[in-house]
């Protein structure tokens, strides 16, 4: 049976995260944006209305909202500002879902509590300076030393690096055992030896701070390892097959976002005697969006429900954000075009938001990997 | 204290307007149903009010006469922190039939505060507030731009030309407010959308009332004429066209 009906909590949240993207995000994102500003108040407010935390079970202070709601939500707020959707992303889909469903009850009471409710936020520190689509190639270091781990290297582009307290970090302890050799450790972003590099001066999702993050002789307590010894690398990819459900529905709120704007503009901004919605060649353009955005949708409430009821969501997920990745480039890229002369300047919000599209087709796995992951499933 | 705010069950105000082939009513398929915007401040401030009493008000009740369509509104009057919901079983006719409807309710289960938006987006009759205390009897404040409560006593404010007036009244009382109320409607929080699902929602069957008015026929307004586009330099071709066309000189 196939049934399209929200329910009424899942339209509720919708709504909620609308209004509060329509009502607050929209007055400084543009600033934000420029300046590079981390959106600190708005992080406090969404927290207090449970969207950080907003799929974590209610036992550990969470908001228990289904997948379904996560992707309504995360479109909203994409459609407004994706500096701010991302760091709802990391915090929910990889340090949330990856503490609460791999870590045990001492992690989940110490860590996962103060991050569902939002009151700290996370990091998920994977990507290094030579090892990004190519996750095995781990060089930093989590030696065993009996009671606790030593760490040293370095992780590249880490999502509220400064902003998180709490740091979930890859490393290798056995490289010698290939990937079966990672570990994924729970890290307090304060512990001596831990330094940030410079803000990093990004093309889009300028509001959202990223870093390089430096470990030197870091000591991490053994029961901060998540699962069992060199589970890390099994732990890494589960995690990100649901934060890619994530990010495929901010690149969803990006293209609706864009696209939203310039149906608008298209009925208003005239050209030829009759406003532009009017010439085919435009209507045309803006029919192509609409179907594109429509399938992207799909994919990602597809990916959502199956994780909802306990399915396999690996391929359905990577689906999603492939497509919703490079239809957020394309839609964004005719939305610009569509403005004109009007696009290109920033006030109309189009150029921000193709910026911002380019990165859901790098971060999180690049359209390449998820294209790897989709054709791998098709032989088995 | 016991607070009852009126509820009015509204298309979302960006709803394209559709009427009915016969132009009696309004054509209300696909529209995405709101709290009427005044009854969202009234809620709003009524949480504050709350909030702020230390334990002096103690419930919150949100009333609507509606069909079934109207629980998601009061549902989502419950996720922002009402603690009850009434919903009186009936359509919702006239401003008469609402307030009549409301009335009976409130003689059965007292409150001390009675809040009402001064007028509903959709239809405008802006009556109902009124209406109600004269059925119950009471005290009603009009207009009302601000509601504190001092001591056990409830001062209104309202704007009058060039200043404002404070009123105090007896209880119960009700309060038609108007914007300034409340600053911005809240917006639910998850854990309130979770909790909305276990609170009261209650359906009363309908007193037997008769509407005392009917809508006999409505109309879109007119689609406005096009711009004229006068150069700058032309003053005399505005003068002329002011006076021959728009004939305001």
């Amino acid at each position: 049976m196939i049934n399209f009906e929200f329910s009424e909590e899942q339209i509720m949240i919708q709504q909620a995260a609308r209004d509060y993207a329509q009502r607050e995000l929209i007055k400084d994102v543009t600033e934000r944006d420029e300046k590079a500003i981390f959106p600190t108040e708005h992080i406090k407010n969404l927290a207090e209305l449970g969207f950080l935390g907003m799929l974590v079970n209610e036992k550990w202070d969470g908001g228990g909202m289904d997948t379904v709601s996560y992707v309504l939500a995360m479109e909203e707020i994409s459609k407004i500002d994706a500096s701010v959707s991302v760091v709802m992303s990391v915090n929910n889909s990889l340090v949330c879902y990856g503490l609460e469903k791999h870590g045990n009850d001492f992690q989940c009471n110490k860590y996962l509590r103060p991050l569902a409710t939002g009151e700290k936020i996370g990091a998920f520190l994977l990507s290094e300076p030579e090892a990004g689509s190519d996750a095995t190639k781990q060089r930093t270091i989590a030696k065993d030393m009996g009671d606790h781990y030593l760490v040293n290297g370095t992780k590249n582009w880490i999502t509220n690096a400064n902003s998180a307290s709490t740091y979930i970090v890859i490393a290798h302890t056995h490289p010698e055992k290939g990937h079966r050799g990672i570990n994924a450790l729970i890290v307090d972003k304060d512990t001596p030896g831990i330094t940030l590099g410079p803000h990093e001066n990004k093309m889009g999702m300028r509001s959202s701070d990223t870093h390089s993050v430096m470990f030197t002789d870091v000591i991490i307590p053994k029961e901060n390892r998540i699962g069992e010894d060199g589970f890390g690398f099994k732990f890494a990819m589960k995690t990100l097959e649901g934060g890619r459900i994530g990010i495929a529905s901010q690149a969803l709120g990006i293209a609706s976002g864009a696209f939203e704007r310039t149906l608008q503009y298209s009925q208003e901004r005239k050209a030829f005697g009759t406003e532009i919605f009017n010439h085919q060649s435009i209507a045309f353009k803006l029919s192509d969006m609409a179907v594109k955005i429509e399938n992207a949708r799909n994919l990602c409430l597809k990916a959502a429900w199956l994780k909802d009821q306990g399915k396999p969501y690996g391929t359905a997920s990577a689906m999603a954000k492939q497509y919703a990745a490079d239809i957020a480039m394309e839609v964004t890229t005719e939305a610009v075009q569509i403005h004109g002369g009007y696009g290109y300047v920033k006030e109309y919000h189009v150029e921000r938001l193709m910026r911002e599209a380019k990165l859901t087709q790098i971060y999180e796995g690049t359209s390449e990997v998820q294209k790897i992951i989709i054709s791998r499933s098709l032989l088995k | 204290m016991k607070i009852l705010v009126c509820i009015s069950n509204v298309p979302d105000t960006t709803t394209k307007i559709k009427l009915s082939s016969d132009k009696k009513s309004v054509d209300l398929g696909g529209v995405q149903w709101v709290i009427n915007p005044w009854d969202e401040l009234a809620l709003t401030r009524a949480m504050e009010l709350k909030e702020k009493s230390a334990g002096k008000i103690e419930k919150i009740t949100v009333i609507t006469v509606g069909d079934k369509v109207a629980e998601t509104t009061l549902r989502k009057a419950l996720a922002v922190g009402a603690d009850n919901a009434v919903r009186i079983e009936a359509n919702p006719m006239d401003d008469y039939y609402v307030a009549a409807q409301i009335a009976e309710y409130v003689k059965k289960e007292p409150f001390d505060l009675i809040m009402a938006g001064i007028e509903s987006s959709d239809y405008n009759g802006s009556a109902v507030g009124s209406m109600l205390a004269e059925f119950l009897e009471i005290p009603s404040v009009s207009s009302v731009s601000s509601v504190t409560l001092e001591g056990d006593s409830l001062l209104m404010k309202r704007a009058v030309d060039g200043g404002a007036e404070t009123i105090s009244t007896t209880l119960p009382v009700v309060a038609v407010v108007q914007k300034g109320i409340a600053l911005d409607p809240r917006i639910p929080a998850m854990r309130g959308i979770m909790m909305a699902r276990k609170k009261p929602l209650i359906v009363e069957e309908a007193a037997e009332i008769d509407a005392l008015s009917e809508f006999v026929n409505f109309e879109m307004p007119q689609a406005k004429p096009p711009v004229k586009m006068i150069d700058a330099e032309n003053v005399g071709e505005l003068f002329r066209l002011l006076h021959e066309e728009a004939k305001v000189l």
